[in-house]
């Protein structure tokens, strides 16, 4: 290894550029001043005026963002309870019934649950759309909120009820505390997946509602606009910050040590 | 009446049986200790105590109260952790307070009561650190000013001075000592490590495979273990194996293989005895390269097998014409010894009174 490091590094580069280049390809042409995303043009920022101009997308992005905070703070509280509850029982099949949602397709569990929802006679919309979220994100939120509980010394659960603590008080005062970064992260990776979900949402959204994905998705049907650039960059944009925070908060869950 | 009254207490996981009908009485003010190699079940007793675990059969009653379905947080008993298990979101003077506000202490008390409990440990001025800012000896200051700070009926320590380095657990040895006498507290201590056991201790409880194998005051426990268990487990021993060959009186005649006839104080019980153990302490033995001493009774020559030098003794293990090994320990200012070590090799005499050894009858 150490006699060839330019071998690692070389491998290291293409393997980033094979990554990243597209992205930046998209966020560098949302700025390009022209209709087609074919050859650079000029700079501009006429694209995102264009974006702010456009009904359905704003409508779409409010979509989003309410489909987003409303089901990952639901998936939080259920994903932390199940996260405490694997750590707490050492159960052995909630661990599996809580990530099954996150190994199976996505396809699978998107057509399961319109069949789901079509038995159940719901409407398909913004109702149906939060439901099948919270169900793919509680399994992100447990394992974030389980990895952090299991980094914590069993002992200090048993200190605060040796010290006096009832169980209820040696949870609000002692471990929630503790684990609280593990389920701000929870909370933020559950948002992003979220506001970026396409395939489960495509088939639980029915014909009305709208989501930022569904609408760029439709967009690029016609023709890949730079508008379509414009809005995956904010897209990207917010991603990005969210999974910063998530990885600052509780490092355990995303590096080594 | 005693403080802590432990009846017949069983624990089973499993197939495995933990604590088996365990019985202890503890009075008030005694520093007690539970000790046994890991696996002994001694720490499942403590925890039982505290109230994190319950017993399968028996009862433990603290100051006359069955403590049956009792939670710990209603038990008048804290613990210090192995782990000390500070809470680490919170600085040293709130997890001190902790189990203050947890009885409902006034809010006005509490920063006195705080103030006090770092005296006592010689923390003052520490009160804004977190854990983490803290050295291991402090820590564990902490951890003890925390579990003693409501004043509790009973203090439980779980091997509190296991992670620290001998220097260091040698003064936390003395401090736990002067801070028992001063707050006259119960302490019931849990140690795999027999020196630290007889240092601390009014009374010591070895524990083998769930049980109580000896209940005594360590001096007791040093110089008369009641079975091989005690006496090996309790510093270093010779441990001999032998038949009864002849018993007058306050006397008797052993026959140990490969060593020959050893004669020993008989002991309380020996009477009517035909097997047992001889068990022989190391600093009991004389070595020489011509005995002197004409008290020695048992004496035999051999040479020096192996010496283990520990800087202020040194362990020979000698083996003697029969063809048995002894341990034979001589402290290196021992008045009269030569200037130069015995060597592997060395022709030598070793010797014993006839109240050296003592006898355990099988």
């Amino acid at each position: 290894m150490r006699r060839r490091p330019w071998l690692v590094w070389t491998a290291g580069v293409l393997t980033y550029l094979f990554l990243y280049v597209p992205l930046i390809i998209v966020v560098v042409y949302s700025f390009n001043d022209s209709r087609l995303n074919a050859e650079w043009v000029g700079f501009t920022t006429h694209w995102y005026g264009e974006l702010l101009r456009d009904e359905q997308m704003i409508e779409a992005a409010w979509n989003s963002l309410l489909i987003g905070v409303v089901a990952s703070a639901v998936s939080t509280v259920l994903g932390t309870m199940a996260g405490y509850a694997i750590y707490r029982f050492r159960l052995r099949l909630l661990p599996i019934l809580v990530v099954m949602p996150i190994a199976i397709p996505e396809i699978l569990m998107g057509v399961s649950l319109l069949i789901f929802f079509v038995m159940l006679n719901l409407t398909l919309g913004l109702v149906s759309i939060i439901l099948s979220h919270i169900a793919f994100c509680v399994g992100f939120v447990a394992i974030v909120v389980r990895s952090r509980l299991s980094g914590m010394d069993e002992s200090l659960i048993e200190a605060a009820r040796d010290l006096g603590a009832t169980p209820v008080q040696a949870f609000r005062l002692v471990t929630l505390p503790l684990i609280m970064p593990g389920i701000v992260a929870g909370a933020l990776m559950a948002f992003t997946l979220s506001i970026d979900d396409f395939v489960i949402t495509f088939f639980t959204a029915g014909v009305d509602s709208v989501t930022l994905p569904l609408q760029i998705y439709s967009m690029i049907k016609i023709a890949v606009t730079p508008e379509v650039n414009a809005v995956s960059t904010l897209l990207m944009l917010l991603t990005l910050v969210l999974i910063v925070i998530a990885t600052r908060l509780a490092p355990g869950s995303f590096r080594g040590k | 009446m005693a403080l802590l009254e432990i009846r017949s207490v069983t624990r089973r996981f499993r197939d495995f049986v933990a604590v088996d009908g365990v019985s202890l009485s503890i009075q008030a003010g005694e520093f007690f200790t539970l000790l046994g190699p890991s696996g002994c079940g001694k720490t499942t007793l403590l925890r039982m105590i505290a109230g994190f675990d319950q017993p399968d059969g028996g009862q433990i009653v603290i100051d006359g109260k069955d403590m049956a379905g009792v939670p710990p947080e209603e038990r008048n008993v804290h613990t210090v952790f192995q782990s000390y298990a500070l809470f680490p979101h919170m600085t040293v003077e709130q997890n001190i307070a902790f189990p203050l506000k947890m009885s409902r202490c006034p809010a006005g008390e509490i920063g006195a009561r705080v103030r006090e409990a770092l005296d006592d440990v010689s923390l003052l001025g520490m009160e804004k650190r977190f854990p983490n800012e803290l050295s291991g000896g402090q820590r564990q200051r902490v951890a003890v000013a925390r579990a003693l700070v409501n004043r509790p009926k009973l203090l439980l320590l779980d091997e509190p001075l296991a992670a620290l380095d001998a220097k260091l657990k040698e003064k936390m040895q003395l401090e736990l000592i002067a801070l028992q006498k001063e707050v006259g507290i119960t302490f019931i201590y849990v140690t795999h490590d027999q020196e630290e056991a007889l240092a601390l201790s009014h009374r010591i409880a070895v524990m083998n495979k769930g049980r109580v194998e000896q209940l005594d005051e360590p001096a007791v426990l040093y110089s008369a273990p009641k079975n091989r268990f005690v006496a090996d487990f309790i510093g270093e021993c010779n441990l001999l194996d032998c038949t009864v060959a002849l018993q007058d009186g306050g006397t008797l005649d052993l026959d140990v293989a490969q060593l020959g006839r050893v004669r020993a104080a008989g002991v309380e019980g020996s009477a009517g005895a035909t097997q047992g153990t001889l068990a022989l302490r190391p600093e009991k033995v004389s070595i020489a390269r011509a005995l002197a001493d004409e008290t020695c009774v048992n004496r035999f020559r051999g040479k020096v097998h192996d010496y283990l030098y520990t800087g202020d003794v040194t362990l020979y293990i000698v083996e003697v014409e029969g063809g048995r090994r002894i341990e034979v320990m001589l402290p290196n200012n021992a008045v009269g010894r030569s200037s130069k070590f015995f060597e592997p090799g060395d022709a030598v005499e070793i010797g014993w009174r006839e109240d050296a050894g003592h006898f355990l009858r099988d």
